[in-house]
């Protein structure tokens, strides 16, 4: 069975025509791009060049100028749209975690749990439990976020993205602020998720990750999708001279 | 040194004067119990509604905050309850320093807690709103508790502030601690029972100002 007969060709989101600008900056220059389910989709760019962006517009943490975004069949960019339950499909994982400081492990878990999804407590921490034992932390459940490592910090992020039950997670650089002995860690757990069929959309410079991991590959550079393609291709045999120039130094700098 | 404690310590005086001043206490008391919530409670609405950062609110929310902060307390307190009645509003005493402290005191904790919420980082805002709580749901459970604590030792301060300006309250009749004190010394000519009185805030207040040393103390270190 081949990768493209293995995943099923409905999208789980989808952006179409997507501009955004900050004053005169086009960050957003027209982006389409469709993640299929079980998908990893690995986004790879220059500093500036919009990833962040495009990835804080799929949950319309930033809004878009125009375009759409569409989320498991519905575009959440129509007005009316109950962006917060629509963003229960969406986890998201920071680069520096933001977690919160004034909550325990299970607490930052749970909370959107109990507010947003309404369950009672009880409920809420069996799943923050399992979702805390996915990313290998059971034992640091009480634990506060200053009494974590970088790694367990963000593993946690991670539990906390995974215990709303999403169809997607969006990665944010979750590597980039970790010390580099705990950046192993991390991936290794986003390795995990990626066995486990979930659908993930990443931005990082952890090419080995992408080239062991990523289904798919995408450059950016200046708002645009410069070249796109599986995970050789892209670093063996790119098509674009400037993807070709950033994949190598890129490559150099992580020696 | 007979003298001394005879005119401003005169326990036979302080005897017979205490019930009196009890029950100014318990107005005391009672004030504080009305306007500290009522100033959190206020400071609070103007910390929110700031951090809704709609351009021309916020232009008359500074208004707002910087007039009530600038105007004399008890000439507010004189204005809201014999001046309201010439437009009709008919005021209690309570109602009317509930109205001053109100629009006094909820500018400066407005202040000190918009100072807090802008100390809690946006990824917090960033992280909460992505996994699906509203905005009053995150600025409740996530920066709020976190703001607070940043600003803790202003609120007590600030606190401590709003206990002695209750004091003001006797000019709408209202006879708390000083008021009682005062009307007893012109009863037995001896300013004993302003002593006590002093002594009675004192009491109450000291407690508060080391919580408060503690907290700022903590705050230094925590940097």
């Amino acid at each position: 069975m081949t990768v493209a007969e293995a995943i099923p060709p409905v999208p789980i989101l989808e952006l179409a025509g997507l501009h955004k600008s900050f004053g005169s900056l086009k960050v957003l220059d027209g982006i389409d791009l469709a993640v299929r389910p079980r998908e990893l989709v690995f986004v790879i760019g220059p500093s500036g060049s919009g990833k962040s962006t495009l990835l804080r517009c799929c949950n319309r943490l930033e809004e878009p100028d125009s375009g759409a975004v569409i989320v498991d069949g519905a575009d959440i960019m129509r007005p009316g749209t109950d962006l917060n339950a629509v963003r229960q499909k969406i986890g998201m994982v920071f680069q520096s975690f933001n977690l919160y400081p004034h909550m325990t492990a299970l607490g930052n878990v749970t909370l959107a749990l109990c507010k947003v999804q309404g369950l009672d407590r009880e409920a809420a921490e069996l799943r923050g439990r399992a979702a805390l034992a996915q990313v290998g932390l059971s034992d640091k459940e009480a634990s506060y976020p200053n009494a974590l490592s970088g790694g367990q910090q963000q593993r946690v992020g991670i539990a906390r993205a995974l215990a709303l039950g999403p169809k997607i997670v969006l990665f944010d650089e979750p590597t980039s602020a970790l010390d580099p002995e705990l950046v192993g860690s991390v991936l290794a757990v986003m390795r995990e998720l990626k066995a486990a069929g979930m659908t993930m959309v990443v931005v990082s410079h952890e090419l080995a990750f992408a080239r062991a991991a990523a289904d798919r590959v995408v450059f950016m550079e200046g708002g645009r999708i410069v070249e796109q393609g599986p995970p050789a291709a892209i670093f063996g045999n790119p098509r674009e001279a400037r993807t070709q120039a950033f994949v190598s130094r890129l490559s150099q700098g992580h020696g | 040194m007979a003298e001394i404690l005879d005119t401003f310590f005169n326990i036979e005086i302080l005897l017979r004067v205490l019930p009196f001043m009890l029950e100014g206490l318990g107005m005391t008391l009672l004030l504080c119990a009305i306007t500290i919530p009522i100033g959190l409670a206020g400071g609070l609405a103007v910390a929110w509604v700031w951090s809704l950062k709609k351009r021309y609110v916020n232009w008359a929310l500074v208004v707002y905050v910087d007039f009530f902060r600038a105007f004399p307390p008890l000439v507010l307190l004189i204005f809201v309850y014999f001046g309201l009645p010439f437009v009709g509003l008919d005021l209690s005493p309570f109602a009317a320093v509930a109205i001053a402290f109100l629009l006094n005191a909820s500018s400066y904790y407005g202040e000190i807690f918009r100072a807090g919420i802008e100390s809690v980082p946006h990824g917090q805002w960033e992280a909460a709103r992505a996994s699906g709580l509203s905005r009053f749901q995150t600025m409740l459970y996530v920066v709020l508790p976190q703001a607070t604590r940043n600003v803790l030792p202003d609120l007590i301060g600030n606190t401590l502030e709003v206990v002695k300006l209750t004091t003001i309250a006797s000019v709408v009749a209202l006879g708390e601690l000083l008021h009682a004190a005062r009307l007893a010394q012109s009863l037995v000519y001896n300013p004993t029972p302003i002593v006590a009185a002093a002594l009675i805030y004192l009491a109450f207040l000291w407690p508060a100002v080391r919580l408060l040393r503690h907290f700022e103390h903590r705050h230094l270190v925590a940097r």
